[in-house]
């Protein structure tokens, strides 16, 4: 029931009373502003959501894959590598924490190394140490204890758990994600302030319709109305069209570079497409209470 | 009661009651405090000392929204008019209804009759400027009225008109007063005042040095 009320509410508020509507002369100069600022920011809110969430992503996504693996680099001579993997494989299977341990096979080992050095090189001719990937389970295992294992048993093999170079670039996409946001909160910021200022320009330019409304017996809300319905909308209508032009600036953007790259995989995904509707919305709530606040503190002045 | 401006005294210390139903004109010289008196009568103003009542409701314990509906009992006709230009006279006339949040489309006949009583008929789509002095004056007393208010105040309604229209102007408030309505009427148009006291009982108060003095039964 209480959600019905709120729905007529809302639902009265866009439809709106269209005498008491026209009794405040349209405004050409504060309509354009209005709507022009609230495109801009809404336009500017697009991507600087598309940052925030693409960062988010790649944090969780550089934090999930890496966390749970890890590497043993064995650097021996030629004749003894196969020997030292095998002892390294041993001391693996015995290691609590570890799922799985495997040998990468010589093409797996030049794929990574590819980007580098090229499909070209003779990496035969190198003598490049062999990586060994391990699976950790859910508990995860001890490195250090690992370690001290390996520098015993396989001398040669060292363990490299990602944590040394993991961890920065965690952090860095997670506070770039917080970077985002906060320009996000910046940009409603600022919405709200460009609003203020064209609803106190309108409010002065009509102090003789509020002298007169006054005069015939209207309420400080009746005329409030009157004022922050008509900025929520064009608020609400100009940044609709900014977020409309942002997304299709997304779309636009080149795609299909690796996964874990940033600017090729700036945007939203599936479900995240429906983030930018929300823009709108906030603008609309911010247009609103920035008007409500202009019109009452105007009306108060104007006793 | 008494008003004061800063360290000026615009009123002082004045007692004064309007009985319901009755017909005053308030004169005076320019200056004296006519105006003020009327806006102290509808809220625009607030006594700085004593107290005012109007319909038995202390203004000064009201907040702005009780103010806004006391004056939904108190129709006002300004010497210039106060109209919203880019709205017709027909929208400016039912304004009044506007703001009370009651129905313009339900009140089409009467607004049409009170146009009609007016002598507006034909003008309703006409914007405030395109009307006459007298024409804005009469729309003005129809916008005072259409709420069908207990008091009429007019402030100079005359001043801008000439003597044909305002001898119409009086006939249209003396009806309203004749229908139980308390009208005053500030006015330092003498020749308005005995007018009216042919058609109407009418008391006169005269305004000056700061005091409200009843006038002589010569004006």
């Amino acid at each position: 029931m209480r959600d019905v009320i709120h729905l007529n509410k809302i639902t009265d508020f866009i439809i709106g009373d269209a005498q008491a509507e026209r009794a405040v002369p349209p405004t050409g100069f504060t309509a354009r502003l209005t709507l022009f600022a609230a495109a801009v920011m809404a336009f500017l809110a697009v991507f600087a959501l598309a940052l925030s969430v693409s960062a988010a992503r790649l944090s969780e996504r550089w934090a999930s894959e890496l966390a749970q693996s890890a590497t043993v680099r064995i650097s021996a001579p030629q004749g003894q590598m196969q020997a030292s993997s095998e002892a390294a494989l041993v001391v693996l299977q015995t290691t609590p924490g570890v799922a799985s341990a495997r040998v990468l096979s010589d093409a797996e080992q030049r794929k990574l190394l590819e980007p580098w050095f090229g499909p070209e090189m003779p990496l035969e001719a190198l003598p490049i140490p062999q990586l060994i990937e391990i699976i950790e389970d859910e508990e995860g295992l001890d490195a250090e204890a690992l370690r001290l294992r390996l520098l015993g048993e396989v001398p040669g093999a060292v363990l490299d758990d990602h944590a040394r170079w993991r961890a920065p670039l965690v952090a860095a996409a997670a506070r770039l994600s917080f970077l985002g946001w906060f320009s996000i909160g910046l940009i409603f910021a600022v919405m709200g302030a460009m609003i203020t200022l064209a609803a106190n320009a309108a409010l002065a330019a009509n102090a003789k319709v509020i002298t007169v409304m006054r005069l015939v017996g209207a309420k400080d809300g009746y005329i409030a109305s009157a004022f922050v319905r008509r900025f929520t909308l064009r608020s609400v209508t100009g940044a609709a069209l900014g977020m409309a032009l942002g997304v299709a600036a997304l779309l636009v953007l080149p795609t299909g570079g690796p996964q874990d790259s940033l600017l090729s995989g700036l945007g939203f995904q599936g479900a995240s497409w429906l983030w930018p509707l929300a823009i709108p919305l906030v603008a609309g709530l911010v247009a609103f209470g920035a008007t409500q606040a202009a019109a009452r503190r105007t009306l108060k002045e104007l006793r | 009661m008494a008003y004061s401006y800063g360290d000026g005294e615009l009123l002082g210390d004045m007692t004064l009651s309007l009985p319901a139903g009755s017909f005053y004109f308030l004169t005076g010289p320019s200056g004296a405090g006519k105006t003020t008196l009327l806006k102290l009568c509808y809220g625009e103003l607030l006594p700085t000392a004593g107290q005012l009542r109007l319909f038995d409701k202390d203004v000064r314990a009201l907040d702005r929204d009780g103010i806004a509906e006391l004056r939904r009992r108190i129709g006002v006709v300004h010497q210039d008019c106060q109209f919203l230009d880019h709205l017709s006279i027909a929208d400016n006339i039912a304004l009044p209804l506007t703001v009370a949040g009651q129905s313009v489309a339900g009140a089409q006949d009467n607004l049409a009759e009170l146009m009609s009583w007016v002598g507006l008929r034909g003008r309703a789509s006409a914007l405030p400027p395109e009307l006459s002095g007298g024409e804005r004056q009469r729309a003005a007393l129809a916008r005072a009225v259409i709420m069908s208010p207990d008091v009429i105040l007019a402030d100079e309604p005359t001043g801008n008109i000439d003597w044909e229209m305002s001898q119409r102007l009086l006939q249209l408030l003396v009806e309203l007063n004749r229908m139980g309505k308390t009208v005053v009427i500030a006015t330092h148009d003498l020749g308005l005042i005995r007018a009216a006291k042919s058609q109407v009982q009418a008391r006169v108060l005269r305004i000056a040095g700061r005091r409200i003095q009843q006038a002589g039964a010569d004006l």
